[in-house]
Protein backbone atom coordinates (compact mmCIF):
# COMPACT_ATOMS: atom_id res chain seq x y z
CA UNK A 1 0.00 0.00 0.00
CA UNK A 2 1.49 3.31 -0.84
CA UNK A 3 1.32 6.10 1.33
CA UNK A 4 -1.43 7.80 -0.87
CA UNK A 5 -3.48 4.86 -0.61
CA UNK A 6 -3.02 5.11 2.86
CA UNK A 7 -4.20 8.49 3.16
CA UNK A 8 -7.14 7.88 2.00
CA UNK A 9 -6.90 9.76 -1.79
CA UNK A 10 -8.34 8.62 -4.99
CA UNK A 11 -8.52 4.93 -4.97
CA UNK A 12 -7.49 2.85 -8.31
CA UNK A 13 -8.72 -0.81 -8.86
CA UNK A 14 -5.71 -3.45 -9.28
CA UNK A 15 -7.14 -4.13 -12.83
CA UNK A 16 -5.40 -0.80 -14.21
CA UNK A 17 -1.90 -0.96 -15.42
CA UNK A 18 1.14 -0.07 -13.04
CA UNK A 19 1.59 3.65 -12.85
CA UNK A 20 4.50 5.27 -12.03
CA UNK A 21 4.55 7.91 -9.07
CA UNK A 22 7.21 10.00 -8.06
CA UNK A 23 7.87 10.83 -4.43
CA UNK A 24 8.50 14.19 -3.18
CA UNK A 25 11.69 15.01 -2.08
CA UNK A 26 12.09 16.26 1.42
CA UNK A 27 13.96 18.94 -0.36
CA UNK A 28 11.32 20.26 -2.53
CA UNK A 29 11.83 23.91 -1.01
CA UNK A 30 15.53 23.86 -2.52
CA UNK A 31 14.26 23.29 -5.83
CA UNK A 32 13.71 27.23 -6.65
CA UNK A 33 13.93 30.46 -4.74
CA UNK A 34 10.55 31.23 -4.96
CA UNK A 35 9.79 27.97 -3.35
CA UNK A 36 12.83 28.90 -0.39
CA UNK A 37 11.24 32.04 0.13
CA UNK A 38 7.63 30.98 1.02
CA UNK A 39 9.68 28.55 3.12
CA UNK A 40 11.25 31.86 4.90
CA UNK A 41 8.27 33.24 5.13
CA UNK A 42 6.21 30.82 7.16
CA UNK A 43 9.65 30.46 9.48
CA UNK A 44 8.97 34.01 9.87
CA UNK A 45 6.11 33.96 11.85
CA UNK A 46 8.83 31.88 14.61
CA UNK A 47 10.13 35.18 14.85
CA UNK A 48 6.96 37.19 15.49
CA UNK A 49 6.31 35.11 18.21
CA UNK A 50 9.34 35.56 19.51
CA UNK A 51 9.43 39.70 19.84
CA UNK A 52 5.40 39.26 21.12
CA UNK A 53 7.43 37.11 24.61
CA UNK A 54 9.97 39.62 24.62
CA UNK A 55 7.74 42.31 24.38
CA UNK A 56 5.29 40.66 26.98
CA UNK A 57 8.39 40.27 29.44
CA UNK A 58 9.13 43.93 28.75
CA UNK A 59 6.00 44.68 29.70
CA UNK A 60 5.99 42.50 32.93
CA UNK A 61 9.76 43.89 34.05
CA UNK A 62 8.05 47.25 33.68
CA UNK A 63 4.95 46.65 36.12
CA UNK A 64 7.47 45.68 38.57
CA UNK A 65 8.82 49.01 39.29
CA UNK A 66 12.64 50.72 37.73
CA UNK A 67 15.18 48.06 39.24
CA UNK A 68 12.97 45.16 37.37
CA UNK A 69 13.37 47.16 34.34
CA UNK A 70 17.04 48.19 34.62
CA UNK A 71 17.75 43.97 34.98
CA UNK A 72 15.72 43.58 31.58
CA UNK A 73 17.68 46.10 29.94
CA UNK A 74 21.16 44.61 31.08
CA UNK A 75 20.10 41.51 29.95
CA UNK A 76 18.59 42.70 26.12
CA UNK A 77 22.16 44.37 26.00
CA UNK A 78 24.16 40.83 26.38
CA UNK A 79 25.58 40.52 22.92
CA UNK A 80 24.04 36.87 22.01
CA UNK A 81 20.52 39.03 22.56
CA UNK A 82 21.42 41.92 20.37
CA UNK A 83 22.43 39.64 17.75
CA UNK A 84 19.25 37.54 18.02
CA UNK A 85 17.06 40.37 17.54
CA UNK A 86 19.15 41.84 14.70
CA UNK A 87 18.32 38.43 13.18
CA UNK A 88 14.29 38.84 15.06
CA UNK A 89 14.31 42.48 13.35
CA UNK A 90 15.03 40.85 9.62
CA UNK A 91 12.65 38.28 9.76
CA UNK A 92 10.24 40.36 10.95
CA UNK A 93 10.08 43.10 8.70
CA UNK A 94 10.50 40.17 5.98
CA UNK A 95 7.55 38.73 7.20
CA UNK A 96 5.49 42.34 7.17
CA UNK A 97 6.58 43.24 3.86
CA UNK A 98 5.92 39.75 1.98
CA UNK A 99 2.30 39.54 3.60
CA UNK A 100 1.22 43.21 2.94
CA UNK A 101 2.01 42.43 -0.82
CA UNK A 102 0.21 39.67 -0.76
CA UNK A 103 -2.72 41.39 0.96
CA UNK A 104 -4.90 42.45 -1.98
CA UNK A 105 -4.93 38.68 -3.33
CA UNK A 106 -7.06 37.99 -0.15
CA UNK A 107 -8.89 41.18 0.04
CA UNK A 108 -11.26 42.61 -2.85
CA UNK A 109 -12.68 45.85 -1.65
CA UNK A 110 -15.00 47.64 -4.14
CA UNK A 111 -15.32 51.53 -4.49
CA UNK A 112 -18.18 53.03 -6.84
CA UNK A 113 -18.65 49.83 -8.53
CA UNK A 114 -14.92 49.05 -9.60
CA UNK A 115 -12.13 46.95 -7.75
CA UNK A 116 -9.85 48.77 -5.58
CA UNK A 117 -6.59 48.68 -7.52
CA UNK A 118 -4.04 46.45 -5.95
CA UNK A 119 -1.23 48.91 -5.36
CA UNK A 120 -3.70 50.86 -3.19
CA UNK A 121 -4.69 47.68 -0.75
CA UNK A 122 -0.98 47.25 -0.28
CA UNK A 123 -0.41 50.65 -0.01
CA UNK A 124 -2.89 51.08 2.57
CA UNK A 125 -1.03 48.69 4.76
CA UNK A 126 2.16 50.41 4.84
CA UNK A 127 0.46 53.93 5.38
CA UNK A 128 -0.78 52.32 8.42
CA UNK A 129 2.22 50.74 9.50
CA UNK A 130 4.10 53.69 8.83
CA UNK A 131 1.55 55.65 11.16
CA UNK A 132 1.30 53.00 14.42
CA UNK A 133 5.44 52.70 14.32
CA UNK A 134 5.35 56.59 14.10
CA UNK A 135 3.21 56.85 17.15
CA UNK A 136 4.98 54.03 19.10
CA UNK A 137 8.54 55.67 18.37
CA UNK A 138 7.06 58.42 19.81
CA UNK A 139 6.08 56.87 22.79
CA UNK A 140 9.79 55.49 23.20
CA UNK A 141 11.54 58.45 22.43
CA UNK A 142 9.95 61.07 23.70
CA UNK B 1 22.00 22.19 -43.10
CA UNK B 2 19.16 23.13 -40.85
CA UNK B 3 19.25 24.42 -37.80
CA UNK B 4 18.30 21.52 -35.31
CA UNK B 5 17.23 21.71 -31.18
CA UNK B 6 17.44 18.93 -28.31
CA UNK B 7 14.25 17.88 -26.97
CA UNK B 8 14.60 15.28 -23.82
CA UNK B 9 11.56 13.36 -23.57
CA UNK B 10 10.64 11.64 -20.69
CA UNK B 11 9.48 7.93 -21.66
CA UNK B 12 7.89 5.54 -19.32
CA UNK B 13 6.62 2.26 -20.52
CA UNK B 14 4.85 0.18 -17.39
CA UNK B 15 4.85 -2.90 -19.61
CA UNK B 16 9.07 -2.79 -19.71
CA UNK B 17 10.04 -0.24 -17.36
CA UNK B 18 10.26 0.01 -13.87
CA UNK B 19 11.34 3.59 -13.69
CA UNK B 20 10.75 6.75 -16.19
CA UNK B 21 14.02 7.33 -18.13
CA UNK B 22 15.04 10.66 -20.87
CA UNK B 23 14.94 9.93 -24.27
CA UNK B 24 17.20 12.46 -26.65
CA UNK B 25 15.62 13.65 -29.58
CA UNK B 26 16.88 16.30 -32.19
CA UNK B 27 14.05 17.95 -34.20
CA UNK B 28 14.12 21.09 -36.49
CA UNK B 29 14.35 24.50 -35.15
CA UNK B 30 12.12 26.84 -36.14
CA UNK B 31 10.92 30.06 -34.48
CA UNK B 32 7.36 29.33 -34.81
CA UNK B 33 7.15 26.26 -33.26
CA UNK B 34 5.86 25.24 -29.87
CA UNK B 35 7.27 22.37 -28.27
CA UNK B 36 3.44 20.46 -28.45
CA UNK B 37 4.86 20.88 -32.70
CA UNK B 38 8.24 19.45 -32.02
CA UNK B 39 6.57 16.43 -30.41
CA UNK B 40 3.98 15.85 -32.94
CA UNK B 41 7.46 15.91 -35.04
CA UNK B 42 9.05 13.21 -32.96
CA UNK B 43 5.92 11.26 -33.24
CA UNK B 44 5.52 11.79 -37.03
CA UNK B 45 8.87 11.26 -38.39
CA UNK B 46 11.23 9.76 -35.37
CA UNK B 47 9.25 7.46 -33.39
CA UNK B 48 5.67 6.57 -33.19
CA UNK B 49 5.25 5.24 -30.12
CA UNK B 50 5.60 8.37 -27.83
CA UNK B 51 2.56 8.99 -25.98
CA UNK B 52 0.77 12.03 -24.77
CA UNK B 53 -2.15 14.25 -24.65
CA UNK B 54 -3.62 17.41 -26.83
CA UNK B 55 -6.37 18.56 -29.08
CA UNK B 56 -6.94 22.49 -29.76
CA UNK B 57 -3.24 22.87 -30.20
CA UNK B 58 -4.90 26.81 -28.78
CA UNK B 59 -5.05 27.20 -25.01
CA UNK B 60 -8.43 26.25 -24.66
CA UNK B 61 -9.19 22.66 -24.20
CA UNK B 62 -6.48 22.14 -21.63
CA UNK B 63 -4.92 18.98 -22.57
CA UNK B 64 -1.52 19.15 -23.05
CA UNK B 65 0.08 20.19 -19.75
CA UNK B 66 3.34 19.31 -19.12
CA UNK B 67 6.70 19.96 -17.14
CA UNK B 68 8.69 21.96 -19.80
CA UNK B 69 11.93 22.55 -17.83
CA UNK B 70 10.80 21.90 -14.45
CA UNK B 71 7.96 24.58 -15.00
CA UNK B 72 4.48 23.39 -15.77
CA UNK B 73 3.48 24.19 -19.08
CA UNK B 74 1.36 24.10 -22.03
CA UNK B 75 2.85 22.73 -24.42
CA UNK B 76 0.90 24.57 -27.36
CA UNK B 77 1.60 27.86 -26.00
CA UNK B 78 5.38 27.44 -25.02
CA UNK B 79 7.60 28.06 -27.82
CA UNK B 80 11.05 26.31 -28.63
CA UNK B 81 12.47 29.86 -29.27
CA UNK B 82 12.21 30.73 -25.62
CA UNK B 83 14.99 27.97 -24.63
CA UNK B 84 16.69 27.90 -27.60
CA UNK B 85 20.06 26.99 -28.45
CA UNK B 86 19.84 24.63 -25.10
CA UNK B 87 17.88 21.55 -24.71
CA UNK B 88 14.54 21.15 -23.73
CA UNK B 89 12.98 18.99 -21.22
CA UNK B 90 9.35 17.50 -21.49
CA UNK B 91 8.40 15.64 -18.54
CA UNK B 92 5.02 14.48 -17.60
CA UNK B 93 2.88 16.71 -14.93
CA UNK B 94 4.56 16.37 -11.75
CA UNK B 95 2.66 15.06 -8.42
CA UNK B 96 0.01 12.67 -10.56
CA UNK B 97 0.75 9.38 -11.91
CA UNK B 98 2.24 8.65 -15.16
CA UNK B 99 0.31 6.06 -17.19
CA UNK B 100 2.84 6.15 -20.02
CA UNK B 101 5.41 8.46 -21.39
CA UNK B 102 4.14 12.09 -21.40
CA UNK B 103 0.11 10.84 -20.04
CA UNK B 104 -0.60 11.12 -16.43
CA UNK B 105 -3.67 9.88 -14.86
CA UNK B 106 -6.33 12.53 -13.48
CA UNK B 107 -9.03 10.68 -11.97
CA UNK B 108 -7.87 12.01 -8.63
CA UNK B 109 -8.53 16.08 -10.05
CA UNK B 110 -11.73 14.62 -11.65
CA UNK B 111 -13.00 13.04 -8.16
CA UNK B 112 -12.05 16.58 -6.56
CA UNK B 113 -13.88 19.29 -8.87
CA UNK B 114 -17.05 16.93 -8.81
CA UNK B 115 -16.74 17.09 -5.46
CA UNK B 116 -17.02 21.27 -5.42
CA UNK B 117 -20.12 20.80 -7.07
CA UNK B 118 -19.40 23.53 -9.61
CA UNK B 119 -22.69 24.03 -10.98
CA UNK B 120 -25.77 25.92 -10.40
CA UNK B 121 -27.45 25.19 -7.58
CA UNK B 122 -30.88 26.56 -6.78
CA UNK B 123 -33.24 26.22 -3.60
CA UNK B 124 -35.98 26.45 -6.32
CA UNK B 125 -35.45 25.82 -10.03
CA UNK B 126 -37.88 28.34 -12.09
CA UNK B 127 -39.52 26.34 -14.89
CA UNK B 128 -38.27 26.66 -18.14
CA UNK B 129 -41.35 28.61 -19.49
CA UNK B 130 -40.45 31.21 -16.32
CA UNK B 131 -37.34 31.91 -18.92
CA UNK B 132 -33.67 32.04 -17.84
CA UNK B 133 -32.02 33.37 -14.78
CA UNK B 134 -30.90 36.98 -15.32
CA UNK B 135 -27.38 38.85 -15.16
CA UNK B 136 -25.86 42.21 -15.64
CA UNK B 137 -22.54 42.57 -16.80
CA UNK B 138 -21.70 43.85 -12.98
CA UNK B 139 -22.68 40.41 -11.90
CA UNK B 140 -20.78 38.51 -14.78
CA UNK B 141 -17.12 40.67 -14.02
CA UNK B 142 -17.15 39.23 -10.22
CA UNK B 143 -16.81 35.58 -11.15
CA UNK B 144 -15.74 35.63 -14.54
CA UNK B 145 -11.99 35.75 -14.21
CA UNK B 146 -11.97 32.32 -11.89
CA UNK B 147 -14.73 31.10 -14.93
CA UNK B 148 -11.78 31.03 -17.62
CA UNK B 149 -9.98 27.65 -15.98
CA UNK B 150 -9.55 24.76 -18.79
CA UNK B 151 -8.98 22.51 -16.03
CA UNK B 152 -5.54 21.69 -17.46
CA UNK B 153 -4.22 20.99 -14.14
CA UNK B 154 -0.79 22.81 -14.43
CA UNK B 155 -1.84 24.91 -11.00
CA UNK B 156 -1.93 21.69 -9.35
CA UNK B 157 1.44 20.40 -10.37
CA UNK B 158 2.74 23.52 -9.77
CA UNK B 159 1.69 23.38 -5.93
CA UNK B 160 4.10 21.76 -3.74
CA UNK B 161 0.99 21.84 -0.69
CA UNK B 162 -0.76 18.82 -3.30
CA UNK B 163 2.49 17.02 -4.14
CA UNK B 164 2.65 16.64 -0.34
CA UNK B 165 -0.67 16.56 0.37
CA UNK B 166 -2.80 14.47 -1.88
CA UNK B 167 -5.86 14.78 0.13
CA UNK B 168 -6.19 18.81 -0.58
CA UNK B 169 -8.59 19.85 -3.05
CA UNK B 170 -6.36 21.95 -4.96
CA UNK B 171 -6.70 25.23 -6.52
CA UNK B 172 -8.55 24.76 -9.72
CA UNK B 173 -11.10 23.31 -8.20
CA UNK B 174 -11.31 25.50 -5.15
CA UNK B 175 -11.20 28.72 -7.48
CA UNK B 176 -13.92 27.10 -9.60
CA UNK B 177 -16.03 26.43 -6.24
CA UNK B 178 -15.58 30.27 -5.67
CA UNK B 179 -16.72 31.41 -9.40
CA UNK B 180 -20.07 29.35 -8.64
CA UNK B 181 -19.85 30.83 -5.07
CA UNK B 182 -19.91 34.63 -6.79
CA UNK B 183 -22.61 33.92 -8.78
CA UNK B 184 -25.43 35.86 -8.68
CA UNK B 185 -27.37 33.30 -10.07
CA UNK B 186 -26.29 30.41 -7.20
CA UNK B 187 -27.66 29.43 -4.12
CA UNK B 188 -25.25 27.19 -3.07
CA UNK B 189 -22.54 28.78 -1.07
CA UNK B 190 -23.46 27.24 2.33
CA UNK B 191 -23.24 23.36 0.38
CA UNK B 192 -20.12 24.14 -0.85
CA UNK B 193 -18.93 25.89 2.41
CA UNK B 194 -19.36 22.51 4.35
CA UNK B 195 -17.59 20.67 1.82
CA UNK B 196 -14.38 23.47 1.42
CA UNK B 197 -13.77 24.92 5.13
CA UNK B 198 -12.19 21.24 5.82
CA UNK B 199 -8.98 21.07 6.35
CA UNK B 200 -8.11 18.93 2.95
CA UNK B 201 -9.79 22.17 1.74
CA UNK B 202 -9.51 25.95 1.51
CA UNK B 203 -7.14 25.29 5.28
CA UNK B 204 -4.73 23.12 3.60
CA UNK B 205 -3.28 25.92 1.68
CA UNK B 206 -0.57 27.98 2.81
CA UNK B 207 -0.44 30.60 -0.10
CA UNK B 208 2.77 29.41 -1.68
CA UNK B 209 1.21 31.46 -4.78
CA UNK B 210 2.96 29.16 -7.61
CA UNK B 211 -0.25 28.23 -8.86
CA UNK B 212 -1.13 31.59 -9.89
CA UNK B 213 2.04 32.22 -11.62
CA UNK B 214 1.45 28.70 -13.72
CA UNK B 215 -2.31 29.53 -15.15
CA UNK B 216 -2.02 29.96 -18.56
CA UNK B 217 -5.74 31.52 -18.11
CA UNK B 218 -4.89 34.23 -15.48
CA UNK B 219 -7.43 33.10 -12.99
CA UNK B 220 -5.51 33.46 -9.82
CA UNK B 221 -6.83 30.00 -7.90
CA UNK B 222 -4.64 31.23 -5.14
CA UNK B 223 -6.68 34.51 -4.65
CA UNK B 224 -9.49 32.81 -5.10
CA UNK B 225 -8.47 30.53 -1.91
CA UNK B 226 -7.73 33.17 0.31
CA UNK B 227 -11.02 35.34 -0.94
CA UNK B 228 -12.52 31.91 0.20
CA UNK B 229 -10.94 31.98 3.11
CA UNK B 230 -11.75 35.41 4.49
CA UNK B 231 -15.25 34.46 3.69
CA UNK B 232 -14.88 31.12 5.33
CA UNK B 233 -13.44 33.13 8.39
CA UNK B 234 -16.36 35.76 8.69
CA UNK B 235 -19.15 32.99 8.55
CA UNK B 236 -17.55 31.31 11.51
CA UNK B 237 -17.33 34.92 13.33
CA UNK B 238 -20.97 35.07 12.47
CA UNK B 239 -21.79 31.48 14.08
CA UNK B 240 -20.13 32.06 17.47
CA UNK B 241 -22.38 35.49 17.58
CA UNK B 242 -25.44 34.82 16.38
CA UNK B 243 -25.29 30.39 17.07
CA UNK B 244 -29.26 30.89 16.47
CA UNK B 245 -29.10 31.81 12.96
CA UNK B 246 -29.45 30.62 9.94
CA UNK B 247 -27.52 27.51 9.29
Amino acid sequence: MTRHEAKGATQYTPYHPRWYRTRVSTYWWLWKWYYLKFVLRELSSIFVAYFVVITLLQIHSLGRGPDAYVRFEERMRNPLMIALNAISFLFVLFHTITWFNLAPRAMVAHLGGKRVPDALIACSNYVAWLAISAVVAWFILR
Amino acid sequence: MAETIQLEVTRYSPEHDAAPALQRFEVPYRKDWVVLDALNYIKDKLDGSLSYRWSCRMGICGSCGMMVNGEPKLTCATFLSHYAPGAVRVEPLRYFPVVRDLVIEMTDFMVKLQKVKPWIIRKDEKSIADGEYRQTPQQLDVYKQFSMCINCMLCYAACPVYGLDPLFTGPAAIALAQRYNMDSRDEGARERMDILSQHEGIWACTFVGECTKACPKNVDPAGAIQQYKLTAAKEWFKSLLVPWGAK
